[in-house]
C-alpha cells in the first residue's frame, strides 16, 4: 500500500507523459505480485473493488472531529478525500498492508461491516496511504494517468507493443500474473482468452494539402467522413462487445446495436444515429445523447436508433485480415454485411473520382450535412495500430475547426450568471504545454452548457475572482471542438495565432485531451506572413 | 490591569501602552521589539529595535548596518518604561524569540512564529507561562499534520536516483527554511555539493559562522554548463524558478519546502512536481498541546487560520479570541 501510494502522490504532480511512464514502470519493477497488478487494475479502473459511499465516510469523520472543525478544513483543502484523509487522526497500531490485503479486506467486509473496516485501516495508516484508500474506497480516483498511458509503461516494462496489451486486455484479469511473467521473461506471451477481444485501432493524419500533389490518386479509395463516433463491433460466439476508439466497452449504452449483431468478427466503422422523427442521419449533437450512459431509455432508442455505417473488416469468421490490403478488406468486407438488417449495418460507400480536383469539388458539397469530409486510404495499406505516417489520410471539409482543450472558464452575464459559460481553450505547444488560443461563449446547447459547467466546478484547479482554471493535462482534460472563420498572426497572444468568431462547435468527450491539435496545426492555417 | 490594557493591537502591530513599545510592528515605529528576522517581523527604518543577537545579526544581513536608530540585545529580563520584559527561544528559525511582557503580575507571550519540532538550526522552543499566550495559528486547521521531515528529505534522494538526468530545483526561503533543508540533507547522508541561489549564500554562511555545519554549496549563477546540474540538488526562493534565471537548467524538477505543500491543490497551482512537506511553524497538534500545556488564562490567535482555534478553544473550555492583527503574511516566509 506504501508504494501504490506514494506512486499515485507523484503521478498526480508529474506533468510530463515519460515522467509518467518512468514511474509507472519503476512501480512495475520494484513492487512484487499481487500488488503491481492491483494497482495497475486500480489506474485503468479494471479493479473490481466494492465502494464506499462518501456519506459514509463524513459519518465516520463527524464521529471524530468536530463538525466546524471539518467543514473549515474542508473549505480550505477543497477536496472530501484528501480532507478525511489528513484530518483523520491515526489512533490504532501503524499498518502497513499489502493493496492485495486492503483490497481483500474492503470486499470481505460486507456492506455492515464496511465502516468499521475503514475506520479500522485509517487509524493505522500514514497520510498518503489513507488518501490513497479514500480515493479507491469512494471510487475517485484520478491521478492524470489514463488507462491508455498505464497500458504504455507496462509495455515499456515488458519490452511490447502497447497494441500487444491492448489486444490481449479484455481477456485479462488483474493482478495480471501471467503479462507481468511475461514482462520478466519468465513465461510466454500470454493467449488471447476472451472472446471478442478489442483490437487496436488504426488512425489517420489529417492531410497536409500541399502533399496533395505528389500523391497518386489510383493508390487511394476515398470515402466519406462521416460526424459520428469511431467503433469496433465485435462479435464471437456468444460474446458480442461495441468497443470506442480507445477500447472502452460501450455496449452498455447501445443495446439496439448488440442485439443485431449476429456475425462472427469484427467490423470497425462510425456510429451513427438516425432521427426517428424524420429519418435523418442524426448531428451529433444527436449521438451525443446516447454517449456517456451506462444504460439507455427506451424512449431514447426509439427517438434515436443508432446504426454502424461500417469501413473496414479486422475479422472474419476466425481469420484474421488485418494483414491483408485495404482494397481487399472492402471486398470481403460488403458480402460479410448482406445478412445484417441494413437499418443498424451498412457499408460507407466509396467515393468516384479520378483526379484530387474532382474529389476537392466533392468534398466541398457533400450529399448529407452529417459528412465532415473524406477519407483516403491507401489501396494496399495493411491495418495497422496507431496513426502511421503515409497510408490514411482524413481531409476535412472546413479547415477552421480544430480541437481545443478547456483552459479556464468565467461566470456567465445575465440569464447564465451561474454558469461558467465563457471558455478559454488552448492547444499542445512542441514544449507539451497547453498555449490559449482563443475564447468563445456560444455554439452549445443549455444541455451541453450544464455539462461544462458541472466539469468545471467538479475540475477546477485554482479560482481568481470569477475565473477558474481546470484541470488541462494530456491525461485528463475536456476537448472542446472550436469553428473559426479565419485565422490571423498577433503579438497580443502568447500563442502568436488570433482566431476569428471562434465557436464551440462540439463537446468531444470521447477524446483523450493528448490528442487536441497542435500549435503547428494552427500555424499552417495562417496566411503567409 | 488587564492583559487587553497591557497589550492590544494597533494598525502598525501589537502595541505596550504602558511601555511605549511595539512587537513586529509593520510599520516604522520609535520603540520595536522583534521575535525573528523574517521580513514581515522585521522591517527597517525603526527607531529603536530590541531584539536577540541573531535576529539582529540577521536584520543587518537583510537591511544593511543602519537599519535602526539604536539597537539592545535583552539579558535576561529587561524593564522598558517599567514593563518587565524578556525573550525566549521560539523554535522556528535561528535567533527567533517569544516576548513576554508584564506588568502589575499580568503578562502576556506573544510567541511570535514558533515550531516544537526538534531542528539542529533553530534554538529549542521553551514553554513560558503568562496570563496570555498569543500563539500564531499559520497551520491551524486539523488537516496540517506535518510528517517526519527526514522522511521527506528521503523523497528528494529518492527522486534523486530515479531522475539522475534532471535538475532537482527545490524552492526555499531564505531565512531559515534554506538552512534547515540543507541540514536535513546532510543528515540523511548526502555529502556531495549543493547548488545555492545568490540570495540564499549570505544567510548560509552566517548560520555556518553560528556552528551550524551545512556542508560543501556552490553558487548555482556559476558558469558551469547547464548539464552540469544534472541530477544535482539546487536550492534557490521559489521565485527564482519561474525568472530567466530557473530557465537554464537542464529538465528542472521543481520541488517547494514548506508545510503548505500537505495540500495537493496548493501544490498543484505552484507547479510543483515534488511536494516538500517542511514546516518552520508548529501543526496542528503542537498547536493544540502548546497550549494545554501552557494552559494560559486566555489564549489569542493570530497569524493565520484563526477561526479553528478559536473553535477548538471554545470545544476545550478555554477563553480565546482572534487577534485580528494585519500586515502579516500568511503564506510568504513560511
Ligand atoms: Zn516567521
Ligand atoms: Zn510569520
Amino acid at each position: 500500500m506504501k508504494r501504490f501510494a506514494a506512486l499515485l502522490e507523484r503521478l498526480a504532480l508529474t506533468p510530463s507523459r515519460n515522467g509518467k511512464l518512468r514511474l509507472l514502470v519503476d512501480y512495475f519493477g520494484q513492487t512484487p505480485d499481487p500488488d503491481r497488478g492491483l494497482g495497475l487494475a486500480a489506474i485503468t479502473r479494471d479493479l473490481d473493488l466494492r465502494t464506499v459511499k462518501p456519506a459514509l465516510l463524513r459519518e465516520l469523520v463527524s464521529e471524530r472531529i468536530d463538525a466546524e472543525l471539518f467543514a473549515l478544513s474542508y473549505d480550505y483543502v477543497g477536496d472530501l478525500a484528501e480532507t478525511i484523509a489528513l484530518i483523520w487522526e491515526p489512533l490504532g497500531p501503524p499498518l502497513d498492508p499489502a493493496l492485495s490485503d486492503v483490497v481483500a479486506q474492503l470486499n470481505g467486509a460486507g456492506r455492515a461491516g464496511a465502516g468499521a473496516e475503514m475506520a479500522r485501516l485509517l487509524d493505522g495508516l500514514g497520510t498518503s496511504e489513507r488518501y490513497a484508500l479514500v480515493k479507491l474506497a469512494t471510487g475517485g480516483l484520478r491521478v492524470g494517468v489514463s488507462a491508455r498511458l498505464a497500458k504504455q509503461a507496462l509495455a515499456d516494462f515488458g519490452g511490447f507493443y502497447v497494441a500487444e496489451i491492448e489486444e490481449l486486455w479484455h481477456g485479462l484479469q488483474p493482478p495480471y500474473r501471467q503479462v507481468f511473467a511475461w514482462a520478466e521473461g519468465r513465461a510466454d506471451k500470454p493467449v488471447q482468452a476472451a472472446l471478442a477481444p478489442f483490437r487496436p485501432v488504426m488512425l489517420a493524419s489529417a492531410l497536409d494539402e500541399a502533399v496533395l500533389a505528389k500523391l497518386e490518386p489510383g493508390d487511394f479509395l476515398a470515402e466519406w467522413k462521416w460526424d459520428g463516433i469511431r467503433v469496433q463491433a465485435t462479435a464471437e460466439g456468444t460474446e458480442r462487445r461495441l468497443y470506442s476508439r480507445t477500447g472502452d466497452d460501450i455496449s452498455g449504452a447501445f443495446p439496439d446495436v448488440i442485439a443485431h449483431m449476429a456475425f462472427e468478427g469484427a467490423l470497425d466503422g462510425e456510429l451513427l444515429v438516425r432521427r426517428a422523427s424524420d429519418g435523418q442521419i442524426g448531428a451529433f449533437a444527436d449521438l451525443q445523447q446516447r454517449l456517456n450512459r451506462k444504460t439507455v431509455s427506451k424512449a431514447m432508442m426509439a427517438r434515436f436508433p443508432a446504426f454502424i455505417r461500417a469501413y473496414d473488416l479486422l475479422e472474419a469468421g476466425g481469420e484474421n485480415l488485418r494483414p491483408l490490403p485495404f482494397a481487399e478488406r472492402r471486398a470481403r468486407l460488403v458480402p460479410f454485411m448482406t445478412g445484417l438488417p441494413a437499418e443498424r449495418f451498412d457499408v460507407s460507400p466509396l467515393i468516384d473520382f479520378a483526379h484530387w480536383e474532382e474529389l476537392a469539388a466533392l468534398r466541398a458539397a457533400p450529399p448529407d450535412p452529417v459528412i465532415e469530409g473524406v477519407m483516403l486510404k491507401r489501396r494496399d495499406s495493411t491495418y495497422v495500430p496507431g496513426r502511421p505516417k503515409g497510408p490514411w489520410f482524413k481531409w476535412k471539409r472546413d479547415p477552421h475547426v480544430i480541437d481545443a482543450v478547456l483552459m479556464y472558464a468565467q461566470r456567465g452575464h445575465g440569464k447564465r450568471s451561474s454558469f461558467y459559460s465563457d471558455y478559454t481553450f488552448g492547444v499542445w505547444n512542441g514544449e507539451g504545454q497547453l498555449v490559449p488560443v482563443g475564447k468563445a461563449y456560444f455554439g452549445f446547447t443549455d444541455e451541453e452548457l450544464r455539462q461544462i459547467d458541472k466539469f468545471v466546478r467538479d475540475n477546477t484547479v485554482e479560482r481568481f475572482g470569477p475565473v477558474r482554471s481546470v484541470r488541462a493535462e494530456p491525461e485528463f482534460g475536456l476537448v472542446l471542438e472550436v469553428a473559426f472563420e479565419g485565422l490571423n498572426r498577433s503579438k497580443r497572444h502568447k500563442s502568436g495565432v488570433a482566431m476569428r468568431f471562434p465557436r464551440i462547435s462540439r463537446l468531444r468527450w470521447d477524446k483523450p485531451s493528448a490528442e487536441a491539435d497542435r500549435l503547428e496545426t494552427l500555424e499552417a492555417m495562417l496566411p503567409p506572413a | 490591569m488587564t492583559p487587553d490594557a497591557l497589550l492590544h493591537p494597533r494598525p502598525e502591530g501589537l502595541y505596550c501602552p504602558a511601555g511605549d513599545f511595539h512587537i513586529d510592528p509593520v510599520r516604522p515605529v520609535a520603540r520595536a521589539l522583534i521575535t525573528h528576522g523574517h521580513a514581515d517581523h522585521a522591517r527597517a527604518g525603526h527607531g529603536a529595535v530590541m531584539a536577540t543577537r541573531r535576529t539582529l545579526d540577521v536584520m543587518a544581513i537583510r537591511y544593511g548596518a543602519g537599519f535602526a536608530g539604536s539597537t539592545q540585545v535583552p539579558e535576561g529580563v529587561v524593564e522598558v518604561n517599567g514593563v518587565r520584559v524578556s525573550f525566549h527561544p521560539a523554535g522556528h528559525v535561528l535567533g527567533s524569540a517569544q516576548i513576554r511582557v508584564e506588568k502589575d503580575g499580568v503578562s502576556v507571550v506573544a510567541a511570535g512564529d514558533y515550531k516544537r519540532l526538534a531542528d539542529p538550526t533553530a534554538e529549542v522552543f521553551e514553554p513560558v507561562r503568562g496570563t496570555v499566550f498569543i500563539t500564531e495559528a499559520t497551520f491551524g486547521l486539523p488537516v496540517f499534520r506535518h510528517p517526519n521531515p527526514q522522511a521527506e528529505i528521503g523523497k528528494l534522494l529518492t527522486s534523486l536516483t530515479r531522475f539522475p538526468e534532471r535538475a532537482h530545483m527545490v524552492g526555499v526561503y531564505a531565512l531559515g527554511k534554506a538552512q534547515r533543508v540543507i541540514r536535513l540533507i546532510r543528515d540523511a547522508g548526502y555529502d556531495a555539493p549543493l547548488y545555492i541561489h545568490g540570495a540564499l549564500k549570505k544567510l548560509c554562511d552566517y548560520y555556518e559562522g553560528e556552528g551550524i555545519a551545512l556542508g560543501p554549496l556552490l553558487p548555482a549563477t556559476s558558469d558551469a554548463e547547464p548539464k552540469d546540474f544534472a541530477g544535482r540538488i539546487v536550492l534557490a526562493p521559489p521565485s527564482a524558478f519561474a525568472a530567466k534565471w530557473g530557465q537554464r537548467f537542464p529538465d528542472p524538477l521543481i520541488c517547494f519546502a514548506s508545510g503548505w505543500m500537505q495540500v495537493r491543490a496548493r501544490a498543484r497551482q505552484r507547479g510543483v512536481e515534488l511536494p516538500l512537506v517542511i514546516s518552520d511553524h508548529c501543526d496542528w497538534g503542537e498547536l493544540t498541546d502548546t497550549i494545554t500545556e501552557l494552559d494560559p488564562e486566555e489564549v489569542w490567535v493570530t497569524h493565520g487560520r484563526e477561526e479553528a482555534l478559536v473553535r477548538w478553544c471554545a470545544l476545550n473550555q478555554r477563553a480565546a479570541r482572534p487577534l485580528h492583527l494585519v500586515g502579516y503574511e500568511d503564506e510568504a516566509e513560511e
